[in-house]
């Protein structure tokens, strides 16, 4: 079995991506994008604490509830909808094969 | 002119982790340094963004608070007397016919020095601004981001925005000095120190501020100034007259003017030899820490300590090319402070036993 899955991400000039993302590496999806030089900044490095991985999921994957913080950062942060998320948050699991998230403005 | 100039040997832009350690490795070679942040206090980053999280790869700490190491950094550079142009950014720099940097910041500080050390992380810190349309038009117009000079804001109506603890604080601060603060958050959930959190709390049951939420500011209005706000409270959305909006979301790092001061930058970093010493491709100029990049870059607070080592050693052979130099360790040579302490090893007894 393989231990990749697949992520669509859709950039902020509506550009679609595929990343092949690994689950065995404790991989987060901040972390994905910037490894494929994706526009994601990650200011706080993952901590939940600046928002700037903040996307939204477009697809029915049951994710991993918001933490508090994570509700936190995004009730201070700007464009937010009911299904933003910080990608810092979204680990790479099996469970979410195919996922299709958006980046969030960043201005 | 020149005497309204700061001086120093090393100006290093950026009072993070990095740039704080910098005045350690240039005091041992008895070089001074001088610290100019955007931020009030030093820091970066971990005081910041994340003061209260632990980091546990500083070597030797198997756990150390981000706040608890700037305060043994801050004590650990002491001896050395670093100065600080605080709550000001470097936005210029220009070059004098003796190969030495003038640095300006926004408020006109001027700073000079044979070598620039930017040690600026992922940029200067800059208020994150809500999505609101004449946002701009208002800034200064009634719209501000810090708080500058508190006795503006006495016996006016004012609209605070934000869940974390600059808007709890300063909710608390501002009714305090006489204004009448309404404080609005997405969320009835605040993340603050529960001190703060208690006492806006008491505010509100007093009636000496009003609080509103789960709500969000979604215009605003006026002519020249501004005049009222609309909020959409729930669903329903009404106007409040107020003569300032103090939208307090945070700070981002911005790489800023260093952009368009000649260094080569790539993905938002500045480019440096790593081979040697970290310089830039402005001799006299070098960058560590989180804002420089080369092959095999790791963004660790680890990395900005070892790049600050090598970074003071090319910095003395550049301000002192002929003197000699040689790598001297602290357990034998101590450390001697610019002002006057001395730290060393106790001295070993040696005596015979009968």
């Amino acid at each position: 079995m393989s231990l990749d899955i697949t992520i669509h991400l859709i950039d902020r000039k509506g550009i679609s991506h595929k990343l092949i993302a690994p689950t065995d590496i404790q991989m987060n999806l901040m972390e994905i994008c910037k490894s494929y030089e994706l526009p994601v900044e990650g200011t706080c490095g993952g901590m939940a604490m600046c928002a700037s991985c903040q996307c939204y999921v477009e697809s029915d994957h049951i994710l991993a509830e918001r933490s508090d913080e994570e509700d936190a950062m995004l009730s201070e942060a700007f464009h937010v909808k009911k299904n933003s998320r910080l990608g810092c948050q979204i680990q790479i699991r099996s469970e979410i094969d195919g996922l299709k998230v958006r980046l969030a403005p960043d201005k | 002119m020149l005497n309204d100039m700061i001086k120093t040997d090393i100006l290093v832009i950026g009072a993070g982790p990095t740039g704080l350690f910098t005045v350690f490795e240039a005091g041992l070679l008895k070089l001074k340094c001088h610290l100019i942040d955007s931020l009030p206090m030093p820091g970066g980053q971990c005081s910041e963004i994340y003061p209260k999280k632990p980091i546990y790869d500083i070597p030797s700490h198997p756990e150390i608070l981000a706040g608890d190491l700037i305060k043994k950094l801050e004590k650990q550079i002491e001896p050395f007397q670093p100065k600080y142009t605080l709550g000001e950014s470097a936005v210029s720099i220009e070059k004098t016919k003796d190969d030495h940097f003038i640095v300006t910041t926004d408020l006109g500080t001027r700073h000079m020095a044979p070598v620039v050390a930017i040690a600026g992380g992922l940029g200067s810190f800059e208020p994150r601004k809500p999505p609101l349309d004449r946002l701009t038009h208002f800034e200064d117009n009634g719209v501000n981001y810090i708080i500058k000079n508190p006795e503006l804001y006495k016996n006016k109506k004012i609209v605070i925005a934000g869940g974390g603890d600059s808007a709890l604080d300063w909710t608390i601060f501002l009714e305090g000095i006489g204004a009448f603060v309404t404080l609005i958050h997405r969320r009835s959930e605040f993340r603050g120190a529960l001190d703060s959190v208690d006492k806006v709390q008491k505010l509100k049951n007093k009636g000496r501020i009003q609080l509103i939420t789960p709500a969000e500011v979604i215009s605003l209005k006026g002519e020249d100034k501004l005049s009222s706000i609309v909020i959409d409270h729930d669903g329903n959305q009404f106007s409040i007259e107020c003569s300032y909006f103090i939208p307090l979301f945070g700070l981002t790092p911005k790489l800023g003017p260093i952009a368009n001061w000649g260094l080569e930058i790539e993905k938002n970093a500045i480019k440096v030899d790593n081979t040697l010493d970290y310089q830039t491709n402005i001799p006299g100029i070098y960058a560590i820490g989180d804002v420089n990049t080369y092959p095999g870059k790791l963004k660790l607070i680890l990395c900005g300590f070892h790049e600050a080592t090598l970074m003071c050693q090319s910095a003395f052979k550049r301000i002192y090319p002929d003197k000699r130099n040689v790598l001297k360790y602290t357990t034998v040579s101590g450390v001697n402070g610019f002002d006057g302490s001395k730290k060393e090893a106790v001295k070993s007894i040696i005596k015979s036993i009968d």
